[in-house]
C-alpha cells in the first residue's frame, strides 16, 4: 500500500528557504552595463538565461518534431492500420517507445490494469486466472529483441520501387528491452496435459484478435511483457501485458493479452489463414510462417537524404535482424552487387536482436547502387529480390525479406531502385 | 535447549527448506478459473470442428438485408469490397497473374468466418450481432459463390459441414520439416 510521503520539519525548513531565494532571484532588477560586459552577443540566448523547468515526462526536442510513426490507416476505420518506425532518422538498436511500430486490427484499447485478467485454460490441470497485481509478484527477465509485422516491407512486390523513405518501408520492426514473466512458469502453474500441443492466445481490443501458437514457443523463451525499454507498456505495444515471441512475426506477439488456451490444434482463426499466410506461384499457400528471415537495410545513407560533399567520406550505417538467432555478418556493396565488403558490426551481438552495422564509404562523384546482405548464425544469406521472386512468385505479399538497392545518383540524390 | 540454539536450530531448518526447494523461487498466485472458463465471454476461438458454435440459424435472403445496412458501407454494396476487403467472387483466381484471397476464394474453413465475423464485425460495433445475424451473414457470404444453396439453413450443426473452395490450398509450414 502506499503511504502518504512525510515531510520533517527540516525538509520543510529547506524548502521554504529555497523557495525564498528563488524568489529573490527573479525579483532582482536587471542591471546591465553593456559596455563593459565580456560577452555582449558571442554566447547563445540559452547561456544568457536560466533554462526551462523540470518535466514530469520527458518529450524530444522541439526540433526533432519531424521524427515520427508514420501512420497509414483505413479513413473509414482509423483503428484499423499501422505506423511505421522512422528507422532512417534513428540511430543504435533501442527503438524509443513513442516509435515502436504499431500495428492494430481495430484502435488501441484504454484497459483499466484492475479490470483486465490472463485467463489459462483449455488442455491444463488446472484453468488459472492472474491480475496485475498478482503477476507482479512473479519473477521476472528483461531480453532485448525485435518484433517485426509479417507484412513488413510488402511494398516490395509491387512492380515498381516504392519512393518511401527507409523506415517507412521498412520500418513495421522495431527494437526493444522487453521485462516480462516466462510463460512456461505460469503454463506449469496450470499444468500442461500432455495432448496439448497449441495455444490460443486473444486479445482484449475490438478485434478480439485471436491466433495459435505452438506451445513449444510459449515454453522456450516467450514473455508475458509488462515493460518496454524500463516503463510499463505503452498502450499501443499492448497495456497491461502482451505476449513477446522472440524472433517470430509480430501478429503472433498478441497485445491486450487476456487468455492463453491450450488445446491439440491450431483454431484456424482469420489471422492464420486469410492474413499472414503467403500465395505461392502454384496457387498454394504457406501456412504458420511463424518466424522473421534474416534481414537488412541501410538506414544512411538512404532516400530523402543526399550526399552534399563530392568527394566526400560518407558512413554507411544500418541495421539487421534474424529471427533465428545472431547476425554473423552483413556485407555492403556500393556497386549493385558485383563486389562486397564486410561491414563493422556493433556489439553486443543480441540473439533475435537489431544489430548495428557501418562501414565508412569514400565517394567520387560515381554512380552507384547501395546494398546490404545479412548472414545469420544458421548460415541463411538474406536473398536478392530476384532470388525471393524466383522462390516465392509475386503474391506472397508477406515475409519480404529481400536486399533494399538505394541508387546514388552522380548528383548525390538518393532513389530506391530494385536491384540488378 | 536453551533459547538460543532453539532459533539457531529453527533458522538453519527454514535455509535448508528454502534451499531444497531451489526451484519453487515464487509463490503460485494462480486463482483457480474453471467457472469463468466455462462462460461464452471466454470461449470465442470456434475451431474448424464447430463444437463451441452457439445454436442459432439464418438464412441468405436474411444476411443480405443484414449485410445491406451493417456492412456495404465498407465492403461495397455487392461485398466485392470498398474501403475494406472483398469478401465474395474471384473463386479459382489463385494461379492466376491477378490472384484475389476473397473469403470464398481463399478461406478454408467456414467456421473462421463465423468466428471473425462474431468477434470483431462491424469494426464500429463488435459483438453487436445476434447468433442468428452471424449465421445469416455468412450464409449470404457463402451464397454468393454457390459455396451453399440460396435457401440453404446455416446453424450450428451445418456450419462446420460446409466444405471451402481452398479447403487443401494450404501447406503448414510448422513444424519445420
Amino acid at each position: 500500500m502506499n503511504k502518504p510521503p512525510v515531510q520533517s520539519r527540516r525538509q520543510f525548513l529547506q524548502k521554504a528557504a529555497l523557495g525564498g531565494a528563488l524568489a529573490g532571484t527573479v525579483s532582482l532588477p536587471l542591471l546591465v552595463n553593456a559596455d563593459k560586459l565580456e560577452f555582449p552577443d558571442n554566447l547563445p540566448e540559452w547561456m544568457r538565461a536560466p533554462g526551462g523547468e523540470f518535466g514530469n515526462y520527458g518529450q524530444p526536442s522541439k526540433h526533432e518534431q519531424q521524427v515520427i510513426r508514420w501512420i497509414s490507416a483505413n479513413p473509414a476505420a482509423p483503428g484499423n492500420g499501422v505506423s511505421w518506425t522512422p528507422l532512417h532518422d534513428l540511430q543504435g538498436t533501442i527503438t524509443p517507445n513513442g516509435l515502436h511500430y504499431e500495428r492494430h486490427h481495430n484502435g488501441v484499447p484504454q484497459i483499466d490494469p484492475t479490470q483486465h485478467i490472463l485467463l489459462i485454460d483449455g488442455m491444463v490441470e488446472q484453468a488459472l486466472s492472474f491480475d496485475i497485481e498478482s503477476l507482479m509478484r512473479y519473477p521476472m527477465v528483461s531480453r532485448i529483441c525485435f518484433i517485426e509485422c509479417g507484412g513488413n516491407s510488402n511494398s516490395g512486390w509491387r512492380s515498381n520501387p516504392i519512393q518511401s523513405q527507409a523506415g517507412y518501408a521498412h520500418g513495421l520492426v522495431s527494437n526493444a528491452e522487453w521485462t516480462g514473466i516466462p510463460l512456461k512458469l505460469l503454463l506449469k502453474e496450470a499444468g500442461i496435459q500432455t495432448s496439448a500441443k497449441w495455444v490460443i492466445a486473444e486479445g482484449a481490443d475490438a478485434a478480439a484478435l485471436n491466433i495459435s501458437i505452438p506451445l513449444e514457443k510459449l515454453l522456450d523463451d516467450a514473455l508475458l511483457a509488462l515493460y518496454q525499454n524500463g516503463e510499463r507498456l505503452r498502450p499501443e505495444n499492448g497495456y497491461p501485458m502482451r505476449l513477446v515471441l522472440p524472433g517470430w512475426e509480430g501478429i503472433l506477439n498478441v497485445k491486450w493479452l487476456r487468455q492463453l488456451r491450450l488445446t491439440d490444434e491450431p483454431i484456424m482463426s482469420r489471422d492464420e489463414t486469410s492474413q499472414y499466410t503467403e500465395l505461392m506461384p502454384d496457387g498454394s499457400a504457406r501456412q504458420f510462417t511463424f518466424i522473421n528471415e534474416a534481414k537488412s537495410l541501410i538506414t544512411s545513407p538512404s532516400l530523402g537524404m543526399m550526399l552534399p560533399d563530392n568527394p566526400g567520406i560518407y558512413q554507411i550505417s544500418g541495421l539487421a535482424w534474424s529471427g533465428r538467432g545472431k547476425i554473423t555478418r552483413v556485407e555492403i556493396s556500393a556497386d549493385g552487387g558485383d563486389s562486397w565488403v564486410d561491414a563493422k558490426l556493433q556489439g553486443p551481438i543480441l540473439d533475435k536482436a537489431f544489430t548495428r552495422f557501418s562501414l565508412p564509404w569514400h565517394w567520387q562523384g560515381e554512380y552507384a547502387i547501395l546494398q546490404s546482405r545479412a548472414t545469420d548464425e544458421t548460415g541463411y544469406v538474406q536473398p536478392s529480390r530476384e532470388a525471393l521472386i524466383e522462390n516465392r512468385g509475386k503474391h506472397g505479399f508477406f515475409h519480404y525479406n529481400a536486399i533494399v538497392s538505394w541508387e546514388i545518383t552522380e548528383e548525390g540524390d538518393i532513389n530506391h531502385v530494385y536491384g540488378f | 535447549m536453551s533459547t538460543v540454539s532453539k532459533v539457531f536450530t529453527t533458522t538453519l531448518l527454514l535455509l535448508l527448506a528454502s534451499y531444497s526447494h531451489a526451484e519453487s523461487d515464487h509463490q503460485s498466485l494462480g486463482k483457480p478459473a474453471e467457472a469463468l472458463s466455462q462462460q461464452t465471454q471466454w470461449n470465442l476461438s470456434i475451431a474448424p470442428d464447430g463444437k463451441v458454435l452457439p445454436k442459432g440459424k439464418g438464412f441468405a435472403a436474411q444476411g443480405q438485408q443484414i449485410f445491406a445496412l451493417k456492412c456495404a458501407v465498407c465492403h461495397g454494396p455487392e461485398a466485392i469490397g470498398a474501403s475494406a476487403d472483398p469478401l465474395v467472387g474471384e473463386v479459382g483466381s489463385l494461379t492466376s497473374d491477378y490472384p484475389e484471397k476473397t473469403v470464398n476464394s481463399y478461406w478454408p474453413y467456414a467456421t473462421t468466418l463465423f468466428d471473425y465475423i462474431r468477434r470483431s464485425m462491424p469494426i464500429n460495433a463488435p459483438f453487436s450481432l445476434t447468433p442468428d445475424e452471424v449465421y445469416a451473414l455468412s450464409a449470404y457470404i457463402l451464397s454468393q459463390d454457390a459455396i451453399i444453396a440460396e435457401d440453404f439453413e446455416l446453424n450450428e450443426e451445418t456450419l462446420p459441414r460446409v466444405t471451402m473452395p481452398n479447403r487443401d490450398g494450404f501447406t503448414a509450414f510448422y513444424p519445420e520439416k
